[in-house]
């Protein structure tokens, strides 16, 4: 509970604070923190145009979508509090209830028979299919350092900071913002600030979303971030701080990874289409790396 | 008392052939639902039992009598065969009405005797546990199904497909005779209880590997599974259902049995299953990404299923081989829960597939589109099966892969560095099953059901009630163990305990995890209500219109310019080009063109192991090509053979070596 209010926290400021870091970058002045909110609430009043074309299942997709998210935001440990919803596998079930909104949001973009929102469904559900065993070979290899299988276990052993869990951590870090970038659909996989057609993933299938629906998808965006956000505060945040400390930290670990994200944005070109499954594959093979060099150093605790 | 049972079953059967058109159906339906009753009420005791002690008796004339064995591992094939055979035969009648004007009242007849018979043929096959009545029921029931895919045999493609079907089937028999003939001439005795005693002493893994063989070829684990595409679209959809839902898995009952008396080289038999599986499991799904034809698809994605299955399997195998007693139950309960749960999202979706195949006449995908204002019920039917078949939770397909994939984490960290490098892959393996399921299946509903339709068909209407209510059947028993999985794991891990000598180990994990999922299952679902009711109260009082699809500014839309099928496969089909091989007829636009005529783009789908069994006949027949070349058609050709026999005859015998 205390990780989906202290995520409710974060998804207000974080899409604000890349703008604002992207804008600044880019020598303006930029928009409020706020701003992307505020468009969200003009969104939730206004009414909506629903193609013809489409059935219930463009109907269903958006809260289905939301709805996944919030409940994997509430399966997620916050350092430091036991959480009374994980269990043995409960990554696995975090992975596929994310998978179960993607399934609703990409049948919802191919309801609008657009062969637009077409060529964006068909490239989420490649990309999501490609980063998925990165995610898994992560966890595995989390689960074989610490021993355990539930992410409130894995993490709390994780943080016993020794050696290992140092250098593994290192890595753990740097896949999970790549993974975040990656099922956010952000630069380098796609760049959200160009404008409809030229947007080639998650943008484009939004096209025919309007008014609360699509206030509602932009929550899940944000949400979405913050969640992220969560499991690599997880990654970092010591047990044995106080209380204050660490919420003082989880929110400096999300406003640095929100503006890392915008420095990012600001600083690294979009790949090539056809390099992306290559550029995603890669994280597959880092997260294999790690699976290895864990396996080497727990040979050697053995020895 | 059993005998009698028995003989009134067989003649009842044989009286389907007599009974008049009118009542045909209602007495097949008499019949089975008899069948389910008489096997169901034995299975559901032995689950009832508390230790699940087997259930034994023998029917048959008084100097040759059956012996028919029902132990937990038997009752639970038998309700799953049960259920879906009979959704089946509930489902037939509808799908099966326009057939009967087309086709001879002995046809039809013919069709309903063979589908009890399968439906007998199975069950036989669970119960009895001698070898010679095992393998006549093993033939009967291939037998029964290649008469039931020979349906419409007068498409040459129905009956091209339906010889192969039993030829290949014959080939498994030919495996399965052998390896029963092996310990046969080693103990005596020919039966599955006799395989102790030969298992004790002798390598188990050569005798298993020719079992694995046997019954791998019915289950369609991947080099060997290619009558599996073909036979299952041929066969008409209540008789796919049942073949892809029970019928191959009588394979995975066969391994699953025969793994019962396996004494040493349980770790590498383990590992074994465990790559096969893998690979079939992620092979069987690419190849169905591919498939323009909608129930070609879902042939592939039983394959899928299986490599699954098989995972889960060979998971627990591997428990065996350690000593894990935890990757046991984790590994063989979620193997076993996934063949019930593949039964029944399988034959859900093999049934709204035959629905839109009745309506529309066509099962390529690319020539439908917006089916569901027409069809919605079925299409929420095929969205439910959609879901539970990736694996998504809040539905069962999430369950069994979740037991399996806890298994596989769980050796991760228990074993050596083999283990891990084997489960690690495995793991790979699974998260690409699912992901590679999720793109076939968002594929296969929005091409089929979503957008608007390809090509102009003539109005439709939904099918009928009588087809609908086994589909309902069976998505609320998907719905139900989605939410309720304690409910139905924990009957499947008590069965493991009678087919294995382990220390059982505490349950208490697993029925937590379980727990923690419902309620997380309804968190879900309470969740999404209360943002349909606040999105309902909002736009209560806003202006809610309908519109075209926004083209981007481009004015001349339609409905060809959709993605279809193809154009959202191609990615797959780039990447994995290596392994999937699909063959594409285009003729790309040449410079000097300056108005291109009209061109054709068509992309076949290959099968890699598509020769499979293939390679060896292929041999076989260039050799018998060489011999034939003795048949040269003179007479005195023959004569001289004839003579040249009879000369080495004679000279052999005068060196004696006669």
């Amino acid at each position: 509970m205390t990780g989906l209010v202290l995520a409710i926290l974060t998804a207000v400021f974080f899409p604000g604070v890349i703008t604002r870091v992207k804008s600044i970058a880019s020598g303006r002045k930029g928009p409020g923190i706020l701003q992307p909110w505020r468009n969200v609430f003009v969104l939730l009043r206004k009414g909506s145009v629903i193609s013809a074309t489409t059935s219930f299942v463009f109907r269903i997709a958006p809260v289905i979508y939301l709805a996944t998210i919030i409940v994997a935001i509430l399966i997620l440990p916050f350092p430091g509090r036991q959480s009374w919803l994980g269990f043995e596998g409960d990554f696995v079930f975090f992975a596929y209830l994310l998978a179960l909104g993607k399934f609703l949001f990409i049948i919802g973009a191919m309801d609008t028979g657009s062969s637009f929102e077409g060529m964006g469904a068909n490239r989420e559900a490649l990309y999501s299919m490609l980063v998925e065993p990165a995610f898994f070979i992560l966890f595995g290899t989390l689960g074989m350092l610490t021993g355990h299988t539930s992410m409130q276990e894995i993490f709390e052993y994780f943080r016993m900071s020794d050696y290992n869990s140092v250098i593994i951590g290192i890595i753990a870090v740097y896949l999970l913002v790549q993974i975040a970038m990656v099922e956010n659909s952000r630069v380098p996989v796609d760049d959200p600030k160009t404008h409809l057609e030229l947007t080639m993933i998650h943008e484009v299938m939004v096209l025919d979303h309007s008014g609360f629906d699509l206030a509602l998808i932009h929550i899940g965006t944000a949400l979405k971030f913050a969640m992220y956000g969560t499991l690599i505060a997880n990654c970092l945040i010591p047990v044995s701080w106080p209380v204050a400390g660490q919420f003082t930290l989880y929110f400096a670990i999300q406003l640095l990874f929100a503006a890392a994200i915008g420095f990012m944005e600001s600083f690294r070109a979009r790949k090539k289409l056809m390099k992306n499954p290559q550029y995603i594959l890669t994280l597959s093979s880092i997260a294999l790396m790690a699976f290895v060099l864990c396996l080497l150093l727990i040979n050697q605790m053995i020895r | 008392m059993d005998s009698i049972f028995l003989i009134t079953i067989i003649v009842a059967s044989f009286l389907i052939l007599l009974v008049p058109g009118r009542i045909r159906y209602f007495y097949a339906l008499l019949v089975s639902l008899f069948i389910v009753a008489l096997t169901s009420i034995p299975a559901i005791a032995v689950f009832c039992s508390p230790s699940l002690s087997p259930v034994s008796f023998s029917a048959g004339l008084p100097q040759y009598s059956l012996t028919f064995t029902i132990d937990a591992l038997s009752a639970f094939f038998i309700l799953i065969t049960n259920l879906v055979s009979l959704a089946g035969m509930l489902y037939s009648r509808g799908y099966l009405q326009p057939y009967v004007t087309q086709k001879s009242r002995f046809e039809l007849s013919l069709h309903y005797f063979c589908f009890v018979w399968l439906h007998l043929s199975m069950l036989a096959v669970l119960m009895l546990r001698d070898g010679l009545p095992f393998l006549v029921a093993w033939e009967l029931m291939a037998v029964s199904s290649f008469m039931l895919v020979l349906f419409e045999g007068e498409k040459r493609i129905t009956l091209k497909t339906a010889v192969t079907y039993l030829i290949q089937m014959h080939v498994g028999f030919f495996l399965l005779v052998t390896a029963f003939l092996i310990c046969g001439t080693s103990t005596g005795i020919m039966s599955f209880d006799a395989l102790k005693i030969y298992f004790a002493d002798h390598r188990n893994f050569g005798l298993f590997l020719l079992f694995f063989a046997g019954f791998g070829i019915k289950a369609g684990f991947m080099p060997m599974h290619t009558w599996l595409p073909g036979a299952h679209p041929a066969a008409p959809s209540h008789v796919s259902g049942v073949m892809s839902g029970v019928m191959i898995k009588m394979g995975i009952y066969g391994i699953v049995r025969v793994l019962m008396y396996i004494q040493s080289d349980v770790y590498a038999i383990g590992v074994f299953i465990l790559v096969i599986s893998a690979i079939s499991g992620v092979m069987g799904v690419m190849m169905a990404i591919v498939q323009h034809d909608l129930k070609k698809l879902l042939a592939y994605h039983s394959i899928e299923n299986i490599g699954i299955i098989g995972m889960g399997i060979g998971l627990g195998t591997m428990g065996l081989g350690v000593h894990n007693p935890m990757l046991v139950v984790l590994g063989f309960g979620g193997g076993l829960l996934h063949v019930l749960n593949h039964s029944l999202f399988k034959s859900l979706l093999f049934f709204s597939a035959g629905s839109v195949y009745k309506r529309f006449h066509t099962r390529n995908i690319e020539d439908l589109g917006g089916i569901i204002h027409q069809m919605p019920k079925t299409a929420t039917f095929f969205l439910i099966g959609s879901v539970a078949i990736c694996g998504l939770p809040p539905l069962n397909g999430f369950i069994s892969e979740i037991l399996i994939y806890a298994g596989l984490f769980r050796g991760l960290s228990a074993g050596g560095f083999n283990q891990s490098i084997a489960l690690l892959l495995a793991i790979i393996a699974l998260a690409l099953i699912g992901g590679l399921a999720i793109f076939c299946f968002t594929k296969a509903f929005s091409v089929v059901f979503l957008g608007s339709p390809r090509k102009i068909h003539p109005e439709v209407k939904e099918v009928d009630g009588g087809m609908l209510f086994p589909q309902a059947i069976l998505a609320l028993l998907i719905i139900a163990i989605g939410l309720f999985p304690v409910v139905f794991v924990i009957p499947v891990t008590h069965i493991l305990s009678t087919l294995f000598p382990l220390s059982y180990p505490d349950l208490s994990p697993i029925t937590g995890m379980l727990t923690k999922i419902s309620l997380l299952s309804f968190i879900l679902i309470a969740v999404v209500l209360v943002l349909f009711y606040v999105r309902y109260l909002v736009q209560k009082k806003r202006i809610i219109q309908q519109g075209p699809t926004w083209g981007c500014g481009y004015t001349a839309v339609d409905a060809r310019q959709q993605y279809t099928g193809s154009s959202y496969a191609g990615v797959i089909n780039e990447l994995a080009d290596p392994l999937l091989h699909s063959h594409t007829d285009y003729q790309p636009i040449a410079e000097e063109e300056v108005f291109p005529s009209s061109r054709k783009f068509e992309t076949h789908p290959v099968d890699v192991f598509g020769k499979g069994l293939n390679v060896i006949t292929d041999f076989l027949m260039l050799i018998l090509k060489k011999l034939a070349r003795l048949q040269t058609g003179y007479i005195q050709h023959y004569i001289l053979y004839a003579f040249v026999y009879i000369l080495i005859i004679f000279v052999l015998l005068y060196l004696k070596l006669l």
